[in-house]
């Protein structure tokens, strides 16, 4: 793309890449990793595909996804397994780049699109749909017949901006969104565990897989809503990347620099809510992702907040890797993936502990 | 969100006193602490009146002081009795183990399941129903209790990891991470074998239903103990919300009264767990409703948020059994979906404390 | 974009010329008023120095002036124009502003603090042009700190921070600076760096200061004009040696005090005597 400058750095530190009227900061760390990244990920959804009544090496996967193979691997490959690794690798990179984002406003590595009740309110009417399937009303009607994901997404988006409205007074104050956030998530949460007992018992247990994420019997028609999503809101994250590092600095200093923050603010919480709600719309609240990549992208790649490039691909090797343990760890069972993600998640809770904790921060 | 601790200034009170000279202060406070006992009373009288068959007044009287074997005797005896005293015992307890944890975290939104009390007590549940093939409550509560114990010692443990012991954040994150962990596995267990999910979901509401009058003995004394640890530090709570250092140089241990605390919050909120099931909001929102008319102070706050506790709780079950007679909401699910508005009414309404 | 330096014929135009001017402004936080009434102009080519006692409304006059706070009443003019109509870009082009007790996140380098402020005249696409490598390490020179680029910010002395940061409100490139407590929170040794600096950047570079300083000594000795406040109103206003009066001080700040010349610089020092005069 570029002409690496020849002419020396006046600027110790920050080599730049430039060309025709198009600048950047140079950052070869970030190329290697991004590249390796990219590599396990490709390997990871490999192994994933691969995996299952009739296995498939790696290499054989490999071809297939390039072009070759022969037809019987490329119907079970192409048509039965990659649209699950497939969506599991774009919601886990959504879900990471909404952690991303929501981190970097809140400026608070335990920032997360979950906290602020997204997620329960698609839970609730993911299981709302599942349990009652549509026999309770017009309301139900209307969701049931639009699918469960897009109930999901229905629900999701609804909490998000009841839950805005609601913590609206003059302007939207961090603590007055996460407080209403909580009681909005107990009470969607106390009608989830209420259609939970209300229904047979299959339906709770269907019910009971979706709401721990899971990338069961995902098709190209999960694959699709999350790839337009991605298509639309992965650019607007990248284009307001540079803006996002001027919010780092406290509303003042970013004001004083030219930013218009609420402004940029709202656009980019925008983008993190339909992101995270898209995701949990597909396959259901997987933990932890959205939480972890983030924070593993920026240590991996270093500078001030997690990057966005780097967390999408992180964010969506954990959730392949994960499905690959969630589907082989228990012999037949097959659990959720976001048990998985779980369970990994929260030693890097304690790891963060043992890193931040001695530091005076609440 | 960095604390900056600006060391010059050091601020040297006594812990927050009502100021002597502000008598009404102290007159706001005792008829607040009256206010709510005569609600208690109330709903402790509403608790036995009402349900499925409504009981008039004269009926309660006559039950309680003048039993005969009348139908509505043995109602109010067997079924109502034991339902309004388990639902003012857990109430009370959840509501002082609020108060507790938000002191001791110095962290508003702090719940007593921050220190993984509810998903320990819900993992080994599962664990007995689907190793030990328990299904009766009696057998959940031990269980349940087991599982709180578990779960709050392991956070504390690993909150105090490192020296100077647990402080607010270590113990919020330890928790979270131990929760996290708990909520895991107890999916995991439940989603390999369905009866276990099955037996599980009802446990898992929090209700008052079904219980009988030996489930709050099993859990008695470890409430009263608990409560009377909690009551207890209250003078050293005072010095705490402070910051640690200045509670030190009141002559507190920190660290002493940090472990009494959670071992009052986990007998406390274990025992309310382990006898109803986990129930959520009560613990969050009652010291916050309290905290108007008694001030920081956790004398008068935590005796309050115990009263306020028991009446919400009763208050939540009488509704319960009257929205959708003849049948049940359980109390779990009312609080929450009249708790969450609330709730969010009061943030609105109110300026809440900064995080 | 300006260079650091001016040429003659420039800095001829713009000495007089008024450039910050605030017309009767109400300043108020909710129901809380803190300034009303205030009229202020600050010229090209001066450092102004606002002084004043705890919760005069100094902070919340710079706050004004630099944007951040919208009167409630009248209005601020930048260069003739009301600043809180001009886009927010174009206003960070021409004014800089360094808040009290600024947050860096964590893991920044020096390098990367002062090139961010370069944002104004960068987009998406052109993130790190050779004119903002330029004026980033024009700033770094000025301030001395290019041996420190490639540190953590976290890692710097309170002194050598504050450097790092007045290089990035100069890397921004803007005429006008205001400086809310510069010198807070730093040694002597450093406060003086750090006023040093800002006397060299008015007379080499041709900037125009406005700071808020709690020192009144100092303020007095590098300040071209001082503006004494007290309770939202501006009390005193002009050259040090007009404002920093024994009856000004037991006014604005209660403070029974002597005032002799300052045998080093010849603006005035004030010397307390102790305890309280009664304001007038």
């Amino acid at each position: 793309m570029a002409v690496l400058e020849k002419t020396p750095q006046r600027v110790p530190g920050r080599p730049a890449l430039r060309t025709r009227g198009v600048s950047l900061v140079w950052r070869p760390r970030y190329v290697l990793v991004l590249t390796i990244g990219i590599a396990v990920l490709v390997l990871g959804m490999a192994a994933n595909i691969g995996r299952g009544e009739y296995p498939i090496s790696i290499p054989d996967v490999l071809a297939v996804l390039m072009g070759g193979g022969d037809s019987g691997q490329q119907f079970i490959i192409l048509e039965l397994r990659l649209p699950r690794s497939l969506t599991g690798a774009l919601v886990g990179g959504a879900l990471a780049v909404a952690g991303a984002i929501t981190q970097s406003i809140a400026r608070n590595p335990l920032a997360s699109p979950d906290m602020i009740g997204l997620t329960t309110g698609a839970s609730a009417a993911a299981v709302f749909v599942i349990v009652l399937g549509g026999g309770f009303g017009t309301v139900g009607g209307f969701l049931a017949s639009a699918g469960l994901p897009m109930a999901a997404l229905v629900g999701g988006l609804t909490t998000a901006f009841l839950i805005y409205g609601l913590a609206w007074r003059r302007g939207v104050q961090g603590f007055r969104l996460v407080l209403v956030g909580i009681g909005l998530q107990a009470m969607l949460m106390a009608i989830v565990h209420w259609l939970l007992v209300v229904a047979e018992v299959f339906e709770a247990a269907r019910a009971y897989v979706w709401l721990n994420g899971s990338l069961n019997a995902r098709g190209w028609e999960h694959v699709v809503p999350v790839s337009v999503a991605l298509a639309l809101l992965l650019p607007a994250a990248f284009l307001l990347a540079h803006v996002l590092g001027a919010l780092q600095y406290g509303d003042d200093t970013a004001r004083g620099l030219g930013v218009p923050v609420n402004r940029a603010r709202s656009l980019l919480l925008l983008v993190a809510v339909g992101l995270a709600s898209v995701a949990t719309a597909s396959a259901g609240p997987i933990a932890f992702v959205a939480l972890v990549a983030p924070q593993i992208a920026q240590r991996l790649v270093g500078g001030a907040r997690p990057p966005i490039g780097m967390s999408l691909v992180v964010g969506a090797a954990l959730t392949v890797i994960s499905d690959v343990v969630a589907r082989t760890a228990f012999g037949a069972t097959e659990l959720p993936v976001g048990i998985v993600t779980a369970v990994l998640g929260a030693p890097y809770l304690l790891y963060l502990l043992a890193r931040y904790g001695r530091e005076a921060r609440a | 969100m960095k604390a900056r601790l600006t060391y010059g200034w050091s601020v040297l009170t006594t812990p927050a006193a009502p100021a002597p000279a502000v008598g009404g202060l102290r007159r706001r406070r005792l008829a607040g602490l009256a206010l709510l006992a005569a609600f208690l009373v109330a709903a402790c009288l509403a608790s036995i009146a009402v349900g499925a068959k409504a009981i008039p007044l004269e009926g309660v009287w006559h039950a309680l002081f003048t039993p005969t074997g009348t139908e509505d005797d043995i109602v109010v005896r067997s079924l109502r009795m034991p339902r309004t005293l388990l639902g003012a015992l857990a109430g009370g307890a959840l509501g002082l183990a609020g108060a507790l944890i938000q002191g001791h975290t110095r962290n508003p939104l702090a719940d007593p399941g921050l220190l993984g009390v509810n998903n320990g007590a819900a993992f080994f549940v599962v664990i007995g129903i689907y190793a030990f093939g328990v299904t009766n409550l009696y057998g959940y509560v031990w269980f349940a209790f087991a599982g709180a114990l578990v779960a709050s010692v392991a956070v504390f443990v690993l909150g105090s990891v490192g020296r100077g012991g647990p402080t607010p954040v270590t113990l919020a994150l330890a928790g979270a991470a131990v929760s996290a962990l708990l909520a895991a596995l107890t999916s995991a267990v439940v989603l390999i074998d369905v009866q276990t999910l099955d037996a599980y979901r009802f446990w898992a509401v929090g209700s008052l239903a079904g219980r009988e009058v030996e489930i709050a003995g099993q859990v008695q004394w470890f409430l009263l103990a608990g409560a009377l640890i909690g009551l207890a530090s209250a003078p050293a709570l005072n010095a705490l919300s402070l910051g640690d250092d200045v509670a030190r140089s009141l002559g507190h241990s920190v660290r002493r009264t940090r472990t009494m605390g959670v071992v009052a919050i986990t007998l406390l909120a274990g025992s309310a767990t382990a006898a109803c099931g986990p129930i959520a909001f009560v613990g969050l929102v009652v010291p916050h409703i309290v905290r108007s008319f008694t001030g920081p102070d956790y004398r008068w706050l935590l005796p309050a948020s115990a009263l306020a506790g028991s009446t919400l709780l009763l208050a939540a079950d009488v509704i319960g059994r009257v929205v959708v007679r003849p049948g049940e909401l359980q109390v779990g699910i009312v609080l929450a979906l009249i708790g969450g508005p609330f709730f969010v009414w009061l943030v609105r309404r109110r300026k809440m404390v900064a995080i | 974009m300006t260079p650091l330096t001016k040429t003659d014929a420039a800095a001829a135009e713009t000495t007089t010329a008024v450039r910050l001017r605030a017309e009767h402004v109400r300043l108020a936080y909710g129901e809380r008023t803190v300034v009303d009434g205030l009229d202020l102009d600050v010229v090209a080519g001066t450092i102004t120095a606002v002084i004043g006692p705890n919760g005069c409304g100094k902070s919340t006059l710079l706050r004004a002036l630099g944007r951040l706070l919208k009167p409630t009443a009248g209005q601020v003019l930048l260069d003739g124009k009301r600043i809180d109509k001009m886009p927010t870009r174009e206003v960070a082009k021409i004014l800089g502003l360094l808040p009290q007790a600024p947050t860096a996140p964590e893991g920044l380098t020096v390098a990367d603090l002062v090139a961010r402020g370069r944002h104004p005249h960068q987009a998406w696409y052109r993130q790190w042009s050779a004119d903002d490598e330029e004026a980033v390490a024009q700033a770094l020179e000025w301030t001395g700190i290019v041996d420190l680029a490639e540190r953590p910010v976290d890692e710097l002395s309170g002194g050598q921070r504050q450097r790092a940061w007045i290089s990035m409100a100069l890397a921004q490139g803007t005429d006008l600076l205001l400086l809310d407590e510069p010198t807070t929170f730093l040694d002597l040794a450093h406060q003086v760096d750090v006023l040093e600096l800002v006397r060299r950047l008015h007379q080499e570079a041709d900037r125009t200061v406005v700071m808020v300083l709690h020192d009144l000594n100092l303020a007095a000795r590098y300040a071209d004009r001082l503006i004494a406040m007290r309770d939202g109103r501006i009390v005193a206003a002009g050259e040090p040696a007009e404002v920093v009066t024994e009856s000004m001080l037991a006014e604005v700040f209660g403070l029974a005090a002597r005032v002799i010349t300052d045998p080093v610089a010849g603006t005035p020092l004030v010397v307390p005597i102790g305890g309280h005069a009664q304001s007038s």
